[in-house]
């Protein structure tokens, strides 16, 4: 296989992964504007730093402010990681890989682009806005889905599965990173119910609101929100589940290709991180610092399976 | 009133009920109801647009993807008349491989006389570098596509031989798949010979011409441009669909005298390449140096027979249509029989008895220019206006070599749906041809492109053309 077919894969799914992620932030964003419109602003400034897009936005409209927000993160033709531009690099990747995938996952891909071209085409009314988030979660959801069930497991399909758990982890630990301040056990003490809201936000977020409810039974508690987002192995977007993929995905690239690389050794040691640690040794070194140094060390690793696999040259 | 041309029609014929390869689908056409095929027509284009069969337009920003349209009435070829199309086809792509073997070596075609040396010697797309060079198997013509029009019952014409890389088959495949998926019933009623086999027999055909150098089974690549090119599509479901790896220059470099792919597990060497990059793109170092889409060296690989080129390096010459215009000699020259298949008269516009007349009969006479293709640069008198007439004829004094003129001729029609109904429109037909040291495999039927426009004899796709489903009926 190629290795530009490798790459094209890798950042096929990183792609809608983030698009994805991008909706369930704007939707995170939207629930705290509909029901605590005083936080509201402050919100969406967080938002948008989560996406790492401040400045990109700053430069171009100035003070933030949530409409014009949620359009710039949506379409906005100057900003280069709008939802519709993961959308077109995710099927402009597509088109480069055409012949590594399914015609099942390059239909869903093609249809998810030519759907959201048509809905995105014009500012989306307020009214419409929750069908048109919808619509991407749900349409980044067919294109897993047929590649889930069409796609050989072989190389072509760990590169991408790499790529999806990759962009998830990143974005799970921005959105931490962001928030890390509330989750801090002297929070706790606090208590307050400006801090419900925000760390309901982070639930949102990640799409996790109802999975933390069930095995939390109902109980919002900083210290738990943060073991779940970063420890707990069965939650699909949680640091610990991304890299446990990422480490088996490597691993099965290693045993089809007979070969070890240095990504390996980087995603194993990020991996051990979460087999090893506990929240209490995690709060000890500093919750920021975890994450700042997972940031790191997880972008050291993208770079090293670009090299290892030869993306480019 | 202008006198309105007599068209051949294949459906109809001259008018007294449909001709006998029509019978069957004509009796099935009377049971459908129009509205209910022109919701089929707009499913095959929704169809069209999710599998991603567009091509490119060069030069417009706004569309950057377009559909081909593609019209749901079939072109109906008979057995008999295709036995004759297929053999005069064979006839002449043996007679194009065998003389382009030969300019390229002995240049024995000159020495008895039957085709000036000028014509080679100056001919722009005569490659120095291939003389003396013999490709794997022998074999330059890999692919051609014929392109033919039909006057009448038994009135044939190849319009054009295209050796450098014919495109169009892509669609000849997907086209059959939407009438497949479209009317399946209707091939229960007609026994049509199937077409789906074409990626199959491209691999075994470029496979057989693997190079010396090829340790087990080949390993074939098709080279694109990339992503913007307009014929993308249709490279990538051709590597897809023979198996084969979708490279572009930067993915491939010379290691250890092999051309060689950058996989994920380090370089490995390609046998086969099918090349949908011209000549001058192929190597920076032999050719144009400010190319970024072909391979540094290639060539040197290929003359020391560790790559096969398909179609050759140097086989551009063959298309040419001052070359086309010796075809008649040419298959003799080489087969020893006569040219099955007819060529159209042509005026060499770099013979001056030839200019002045074309010159006086411009407004009657479709002039082409020597190197062109997609029916961009040519001049259909008949439909010119006086005023493109006149900047023709400036810009074909300036530089007459440049251009032949042929008599425009009566195309046939075949009926497109419209929402009146059928109606006739003009079509060429592009059968492909795959060419190995031991056979020539011919798929039936090809790629039909019709004219849409009512009474236009452009039938290309980037003017506006689109295309049908070909039949060739079973005998």
């Amino acid at each position: 296989m190629l290795g530009k077919t490798a790459g094209g894969l890798f950042w096929m799914f990183r792609y809608l992964e983030r698009a994805e992620n991008t909706a369930r932030m704007i939707d995170a964003g939207l629930r705290i504007s509909l029901t605590r419109s005083s936080a509201a602003e402050s919100e969406w400034t967080a938002i948008l730093s989560s996406t790492g897009l401040s400045e990109t936005y700053a430069s171009l409209h100035g003070e933030p402010y949530g409409a014009k927000i949620i359009d710039f993160l949506l379409r906005d033709p100057n900003n280069p990681a709008s939802i519709m531009a993961q959308i077109e690099g995710a099927r402009m990747n597509a088109r480069v890989v055409r012949t590594a995938l399914t015609r099942e996952v390059w239909e869903a891909v093609n249809e998810c682009y030519m759907v959201l071209k048509r809905l995105l085409s014009q500012p989306v009314e307020d009214r419409d806005l929750p069908r048109v988030l919808q619509i991407i979660r749900q349409r980044s959801a067919f294109v897993r889905g047929a590649k889930h069930g069409s796609m050989v497991r072989n190389d072509m399909y760990n590169f991408g599965r790499i790529g999806t758990f990759f962009e998830r982890a990143d974005n799970t630990a921005r959105i931490l990173d962001q928030k890390y301040y509330i989750l801090l056990p002297s929070v706790r003490l606090v208590g307050s119910a400006s801090d419900n809201v925000q760390w309901d936000t982070i639930l949102r977020a990640t799409s996790t609101t109802r999975a933390y409810q069930t095995l939390h039974e109902g109980e919002t508690d900083p210290m738990a929100i943060a073991r779940f987002l970063i420890l707990d192995g069965r939650l699909p977007r949680s640091l610990a589940f991304s890299y446990r993929k990422i480490e088996e995905n490597l691993g099965f690239l290693a045993e089809e290709y007979n070969a070890r690389h240095e990504c390996h050794a980087l995603a194993d040691n990020l991996c051990g991180r979460f087999k090893t640690r506990d929240m209490n040794a995690i709060f000890e070194y500093g919750l920021h610092e975890f994450i700042s140094d997972f940031l790191r060390d997880s972008a050291a690793l993208g770079r090293q399976i670009e090299i290892d696999y030869r993306f480019s040259e | 009133m202008p006198n309105t041309p007599k068209y051949f029609d294949e459906m109809n014929g001259t008018g007294s009920g449909p001709r006998l390869p029509y019978e069957a689908y004509c009796k099935w056409f009377a049971g459908e109801n129009n509205a209910r095929l022109l919701e089929k027509s707009e499913e095959a284009e929704a169809l069209f647009r999710l599998i991603g069969v567009t091509f490119n337009v060069y030069g417009d920003p706004d569309a950057t993807e377009r559909l081909i349209p593609f019209d749901l009435v079939p072109r109906i070829i008979a057995a008999r008349e295709w036995a004759l199309l297929s053999k005069g086809i064979e006839q002449r792509v043996r007679a194009l491989n065998a003389f382009l073997h030969d300019i390229y070596h002995r240049q024995e075609i000159v020495r008895a006389g039957r085709m000036p040396a000028e014509m080679i010697a100056r001919n722009e797309a005569f490659l120095p570098q291939m003389i003396g060079v013999s490709p794997p198997g022998d074999v330059y013509t890999h692919i051609v596509g014929t392109d033919l029009v039909r006057t009448g019952d038994d009135e044939f014409f190849v319009l054009e031989d295209n050796a450098r890389t014919p495109s169009g088959v892509s669609y000849m495949l997907e086209n059959r798949e939407t009438m497949l998926h479209m009317f399946p019933e209707l091939f229960s009623k007609v026994k049509v010979r199937s077409v789906g086999q074409y990626p199959r027999s491209l691999r075994r055909s470029l496979s057989a011409c693997a190079p010396d150098a090829c340790e087990g089974r080949p390993r074939l690549a098709v080279l694109t441009p990339g992503i913007h090119n307009s014929a993308y599509y249709e490279h990538a479901f051709l590597a897809d669909q023979m198996s084969a790896e979708l490279v572009e220059g930067h993915d491939l470099r010379v290691v250890d005298g092999r051309v060689a792919m950058r996989t994920t597990q380090g370089y490995k060497a390609i046998d086969v390449l099918y090349r949908r990059v011209d000549d001058e793109y192929l190597d920076p170092m032999n050719f144009n140096p400010d190319s970024m889409l072909g391979v540094p060296g290639i060539m040197d690989v290929y003359r020391a027979g560790g790559i096969t080129i398909a179609n050759a390096p140097g086989t551009g010459i063959a298309d040419d249509k001052a070359i086309y215009s010796y075809m008649p000699d040419i298959v003799e020259f080489y087969t020893g029989e006569k040219a099955i298949l007819k060529n159209v008269p042509t005026h060499r516009c770099s013979d001056p008895q030839a200019l002045k007349y074309v010159l006086d009969n411009l407004s009657e006479l479709v002039v082409k220019e020597v190197h062109g293709s997609g029916g961009y640069g040519m001049l259909v008198g008949p439909a010119a206006s006086k005023k493109e007439i006149e900047a023709f004829r400036a810009k074909l004094t300036a530089k007459p070599d440049n251009y032949i003129a042929q008599p425009t001729l009566a195309l046939s029609t075949v009926p497109i749906l419209t929402e009146a109904g059928l109606a006739p429109r003009h079509v060429d037909l592009r059968p492909f041809a795959l060419m190995s040291p031991e056979r020539v495999d011919i798929t039936p039927g090809g790629l039909t492109r019709v004219a849409l426009t009512e009474g236009s004899l452009i039938v290309n796709s980037s003017q506006g053309g689109g295309t049908k489903d070909t039949w060739v009926l079973e005998d």
